[in-house]
C-alpha cells in the first residue's frame, strides 16, 4: 500500500467532523442474490464502548460483522469506520481492527506462536515487536506453557482463548466477536468474560455478537437486538428491559391438562399474560403479588417460580418463540 | 470500484511476502513435502528417459540432429513439471485455501488483500518451482545430460512456464463454483502434458496437427528449454517468451478483475 | 425386532451410500475415465509407439509397442484410481464428514464399512477396467479375446492397492502422508513396475524390488490374458493371481482392525 494512513484519514469523507462515532451505518444493506441478510439498518457506536447485536440465528447479525470488518461489500447503503469507507480503504481499516469470528480460523499448520507472530506480520510488525507482543498475548490468554503445541492439540477453550489473542497483536482499537463464546464450557466463558472485560476498561471498544443473553447483560453497554435482518429494539440492556418487560415475572406449572381450561381466569393478573404450551408466564412488577391474586382466584398451579425479567425475556418478545434457523 | 488496490497488489505489494513468510514457516514443519516434489520429474527421467529411451536409442532433436532419447525428454519434463506445479498451485489449492481453509479466511481480515492472498502464493509456488528447477538441473549434470552452457537459462524459463500457466489457472479458478469444475482443468492439463511434443519429435504429427499443437501454450515452454538444452538458439525462442509473457500477464489482468468481487461474499 | 437388517446387509447399505455419492460426480468421472485410456494410448502408444517399433531393440521381441503398453496401462490405471478412492473417501468418513461414525451408531459395524467400501471400490475398478479394455479393442491393440479376462485382472490389480492403503488411511487423521505415498509409492510404481517397458530393461539390482510390488503382477497378468500368451506359462499366472489375492487378504484384515479402531476411538 502506497497511500500513508495519515492522507487515507481525510477529513472529506461524508462525516460530520463532529462525529463521535466509531462506527456509523445508515441503511446498511447486504443480499445475497434475491436474499436479503441485513435490510436497511442505522446505528453507531461511540469510542470506549461495548455494543452487542443479539438476534436468533440468521438474523444478520454476522453478516453485519463482515461488513464492518471489510471482507463483505455492501449491497446498499453506507458505512464509515473510523471515519474511513470500508469499499476505498479496506486496508487501512483492518489495520485498526482485531476480528474474533464465529469459527476459529486459526492457522491449523503452525504452531500456537508462530501464529501470533505471523498474524503480527500481516499487519506489517517487525519480527522484533510481534515476538514481544506474541509473549505478552500469549501471558494474557493463559497460554504461555501451550506455546511451541501445534493448535489442533488445543481445547475448545483454549483456541478461543489463541483467536482472541491473536486479534489483539495489532493493539487494535475496535474488537469484533462473532459469538466469543459459543459452544465453550461455564469455566472457559468466564474466563474469556474476565479477559474481554479488561480489554473494555483498558478503553478497547467491543462490537460483539451472541444469542446469549448472560453474556449480553455482561458485556454490553448498549446493544440492539436484530430480527429478520432488520433491527428491532436498541438500547441498554436495563432500559430495554424496562422497555419490553416487567420487573418480574412469575412462571406457573399446572398439572397436565388443567392449563387447557384456565379460559379467562387469568384475565388481569398481570400487565401481560403468555401461555407456553407447558406453563403461563404472568409479567409484573410485583411477582408475589400476582402469585397471591392467582391463589385469591382459586387456582392451583403446581409449581410457582417468581424472577427477575431478563434480556431473554426481551428477546423472545422481540423475536417470538418459534424456532427460526 | 476500485476497492482493495489489487493493481499494486498484483503487481507486488509488500504484504504479498507476508505469504511468502508464512510458508516459510509452515514449512519449517514440512520441508519434506517440498522435497518430494523434486522427485516426480526425476522419476519420469529415469523411468521414461533411460528405461523406456534404451528401447528407443536416439530421436530427431532441434535442428534436426539426432540426440539420446534422455537428453531429448529430460526438458521436457522440467518444463511440463513447471505447468503442473504452477497449475496445482493456481488452482486447486488455491480455491481449497480461499474456500475452505480458516487460515485464508483470517488473512483477509488483517490489511493483506485477496490480491496479496494471489500474489503471495503465486511467488511461493515460483519460489517452489524455481528450486525445483535448479535441482533438476543438478540431476542432469549428473547424469550427463548437459551439452551445451544456454541449459543455464532453462531455469529462468521453467520460471516463465510457472508464471504463465499460475496466472492463466487463476484466473480460471476464478470462474470456478465447485470441485466438479476442476475436472475441465484436468480435461486440459493431460492433454497438453502428453502431446506437446513432450515425448517424441512434433514432426510426428500430420501438418494440421502439428500447426495446432504449434499454437498451444506448453509447445512453447518444451520447445524453449529444449532448444536451450541442446544449444541450437533460434528467433523463434523470442516467440516463445513473448506468448508465455503475455499469456501470463493476461491471465493476471482477468485475475485482478475477478479475485474481489469473487472471494469478498 | 426380528425385521431388523440382517447381519451381514450392512455391507449392501454401505455400499449403497458410496453409491449414492458417487451420483453426483458421475459425469465427470465417466469422462475421465474413458478420455484418459485414449489419450494415453494415442500419445504413448501410438506416437511415442511408432519410434519404438521403428528401434532395433530387441527388447519387445517383436510385439507393436502400443500392443505392449495398452495392458500394462490398464493395470495401472486402476492402480491409481483404486489408491486414491481408498485414502480420501475413507479419510472423510472417519475424519472429515464422519459419516462411517453415524453409520457406527446404527446396526452397521466396522467390519461392514471396510467391506461395504471395498466392494464399491471393486465394483468401481469394474467399469474403469471395462471402459479401457473397450479402448484398447478400439485401437486394435488387443491380441486375444481373453483380453475379456483382464478387466478382473486389472480390477483385483487396483483392489490389490485399495485394501492395504484403506488399512493405512484409517490411520490417519489429515491426508498430509497420503502425499508421500503417491509420490513415492503410486507413482514410482507406475513408472518401474513394467507399464513401459519390460522390467527385465531395469538394472538387474533393483529388478527383485519390482517382483514385490502387486502391480509388476496385476501387470504381467493383465499383459498375459490381452496378448493371450497366458497359455503358454499358467504356472506364472497363477502366483501373479495368488500375489494380488494375498494383498487383498491381508490389506483387508488390517483395515478391519484399523478401522474398527478408529470408530472406537471416536
Amino acid at each position: 500500500m502506497s497511500t500513508p494512513l495519515a492522507t487515507a484519514i481525510a477529513p472529506d469523507l461524508g462525516a460530520p467532523a463532529s462525529s463521535p462515532s466509531l462506527i456509523l451505518a445508515r441503511g446498511l444493506t447486504k443480499r445475497f442474490g434475491e436474499f436479503t441478510a441485513v435490510d436497511a439498518i442505522d446505528f453507531d457506536v461511540a469510542p470506549g464502548e461495548s455494543f452487542g447485536f443479539l438476534g436468533p440465528n440468521g438474523a444478520g447479525k454476522t453478516s453485519t460483522m463482515r461488513m464492518i470488518g471489510c471482507v463483505s461489500p455492501l449491497s446498499g447503503g453506507t458505512l464509515q469506520i473510523l471515519g474511513l469507507d470500508p469499499e476505498a480503504h479496506g486496508p487501512q481499516i483492518r489495520a485498526r481492527l482485531g476480528v474474533v469470528p464465529q469459527q476459529d480460523t486459526l492457522d491449523t499448520e503452525l504452531t500456537v506462536r508462530e501464529n501470533l507472530l505471523i498474524y503480527g506480520r500481516y499487519f506489517g510488525l517487525s519480527r522484533a515487536e510481534c515476538a514481544t507482543r506474541a509473549d505478552e498475548l500469549l501471558e494474557f490468554a493463559q497460554l504461555g506453557e501451550r506455546a511451541g503445541d501445534q493448535v489442533e492439540r488445543l481445547s475448545g477453550g483454549m483456541k478461543r482463548r489463541l483467536t482472541i489473542a491473536r486479534s489483539l497483536i495489532n493493539e487494535p482499537d475496535v474488537l469484533l466477536l462473532d459469538e466469543p463464546t459459543t459452544g465453550l464450557d461455564p469455566q472457559a466463558r468466564h474466563l474469556l468474560w474476565d479477559r474481554l472485560y479488561r480489554l473494555k476498561q483498558r478503553g478497547v471498544t467491543l462490537v460483539l455478537t451472541t444469542h446469549y443473553m448472560d453474556e449480553a447483560e455482561q458485556l454490553c453497554d448498549r446493544l440492539v437486538v436484530m430480527d429478520k435482518a432488520k433491527i428491532v429494539a436498541e438500547g441498554s440492556p436495563r432500559s430495554l428491559i424496562e422497555q419490553y418487560s416487567t420487573r418480574e415475572v412469575t412462571e406457573l406449572r399446572f398439572a397436565p391438562g388443567v392449563q387447557e381450561t384456565l379460559d379467562g381466569q387469568l384475565d388481569g393478573l398481570a400487565e401481560r399474560i403468555e401461555r407456553l404450551p407447558d406453563r403461563v408466564l404472568l409479567y409484573a412488577d410485583d411477582g408475589e403479588a400476582a402469585v397471591a391474586a392467582a391463589h385469591a382466584r382459586g387456582l392451583q398451579p403446581e409449581q410457582v417460580l417468581v424472577r427477575r425479567s431478563s434480556l431473554e425475556d426481551v428477546f423472545l418478545r422481540l423475536t417470538g418463540r418459534s424456532l427460526i434457523e | 470500484m476500485t476497492a482493495f488496490p489489487l493493481t499494486t497488489g498484483l503487481l507486488g505489494s509488500r504484504r504479498s511476502l507476508r505469504l511468502i513468510e508464512r510458508n516459510l514457516f509452515v514449512y519449517k514443519h514440512g520441508w519434506i513435502i517440498i522435497l518430494s516434489g523434486f522427485f516426480e520429474p526425476l522419476f519420469y527421467l529415469l523411468s521414461i528417459g533411460f528405461g523406456l529411451g534404451a528401447l528407443i536409442g536416439s530421436i530427431a532433436g532441434p535442428g534436426g540432429q539426432a540426440i539420446p532419447y534422455q537428453l531429448f525428454v529430460a526438458p521436457a519434463l522440467l518444463a511440463s513439471s513447471a505447468m503442473n506445479g504452477a497449475i496445482t498451485e493456481a488452482t486447486f489449492n488455491f480455491f481449497f485455501k480461499l474456500n475452505y481453509n480458516k487460515t485464508f479466511e483470517a488473512i483477509l481480515s488483517t490489511p493483506l488483500s485477496a490480491g496479496d492472498v494471489a500474489v503471495g502464493e503465486l511467488g511461493w509456488a515460483l519460489i517452489r518451482g524455481g528450486l525445483y528447477a535448479v535441482g533438476f538441473m543438478v540431476v542432469m549434470v549428473v547424469l550427463g545430460l548437459v551439452v551445451s552452457p544456454w541449459v543455464i537459462l532453462a531455469v529462468p524459463a521453467a520460471l516463465l512456464i510457472g508464471f504463465a500457466f499460475g496466472a492463466v489457472g487463476m484466473a480460471a479458478t476464478s470462474f470456478m463454483k465447485t470441485w466438479q469444475d476442476f475436472d475441465l482443468i484436468q480435461l486440459v492439463v493431460l492433454p497438453l502434458f502428453l502431446f506437446s511434443a513432450t515425448f517424441y519429435p512434433i514432426e510426428t504429427y500430420p501438418e494440421v496437427l502439428r500447426v495446432i499443437v504449434q499454437l498451444t501454450p506448453l509447445y512453447q515452454g518444451v520447445d524453449l528449454i529444449r532448444s536451450l538444452t541442446v544449444g541450437v538458439l533460434s528467433p523463434v525462442l523470442l516467440f516463445h517468451v513473448a506468448y508465455l509473457l503475455v499469456m501470463g500477464f493476461a491471465g493476471l489482468w482477468v485475475v485482478a478483475r475477478r479475485l474481489d468481487k469473487l472471494l469478498l461474499k | 425386532m426380528t425385521a431388523l437388517a440382517h447381519p451381514r446387509s450392512g455391507i449392501g447399505r454401505v455400499f449403497e451410500h458410496r453409491f449414492m455419492q458417487y451420483r453426483r460426480s458421475y459425469r465427470a468421472s465417466i469422462f475421465s475415465s474413458f478420455l484418459t485410456p485414449v489419450l494415453f494410448l494415442a500419445a504413448m502408444g501410438v506416437g511415442l509407439g511408432s519410434y519404438v517399433d521403428g528401434s532395433t531393440s530387441p527388447a519387445l521381441a517383436g510385439l507393436s509397442y502400443l500392443a505392449f503398453l495398452a495392458p500394462g496401462l490398464l493395470a495401472a490405471t486402476c492402480m491409481q484410481s483404486a489408491a486414491f478412492e481408498a485414502a480420501f473417501p475413507i479419510m472423510s468418513g472417519l475424519v472429515w464428514s464422519r459419516t462411517f461414525h453415524a453409520m457406527h451408531a446404527t446396526p452397521i459395524d466396522g467390519r461392514d464399512i471396510v467391506l461395504g467400501n471395498f466392494a464399491w471400490i471393486g465394483a468401481r475398478m469394474v467399469l474403469v477396467a471395462t471402459v479401457f479394455t473397450v479402448i484398447i479393442v478400439l485401437f486394435g491393440a488387443a491380441a486375444s479375446p481373453l483380453i475379456v479376462l483382464a478387466i478382473p485382472a486389472a480390477a483385483l490389480t487396483g483392489l490389490a492397492f485399495a485394501a492395504p492403503i484403506m488399512a493405512f488411511a484409517a490411520t490417519q487423521r489429515t491426508p498430509n502422508k497420503f502425499n508421500a505415498v503417491f509420490r513415492f509409492g503410486i507413482t514410482p510404481l507406475f513408472l518401474f513396475s513394467g507399464t513401459f517397458y519390460p522390467v527385465d530393461s531395469l538394472p538387474a539390482a533393483i529388478q527383485p524390488l519390482a517382483w514385490v510390488t502387486p502391480l509388476y503382477h496385476g501387470v504381467a497378468l493383465t499383459r498375459a490374458l490381452s496378448l493371450g500368451t497366458v497359455g503358454g506359462a499358467p504356472g506364472l499366472a497363477l502366483i501373479h493371481l495368488a500375489v494380488l489375492l494375498a494383498f487383498i487378504a491381508v490389506g483387508l484384515w488390517f483395515a478391519y482392525r484399523t478401522v474398527g479402531k478408529t470408530l472406537l476411538r471416536g
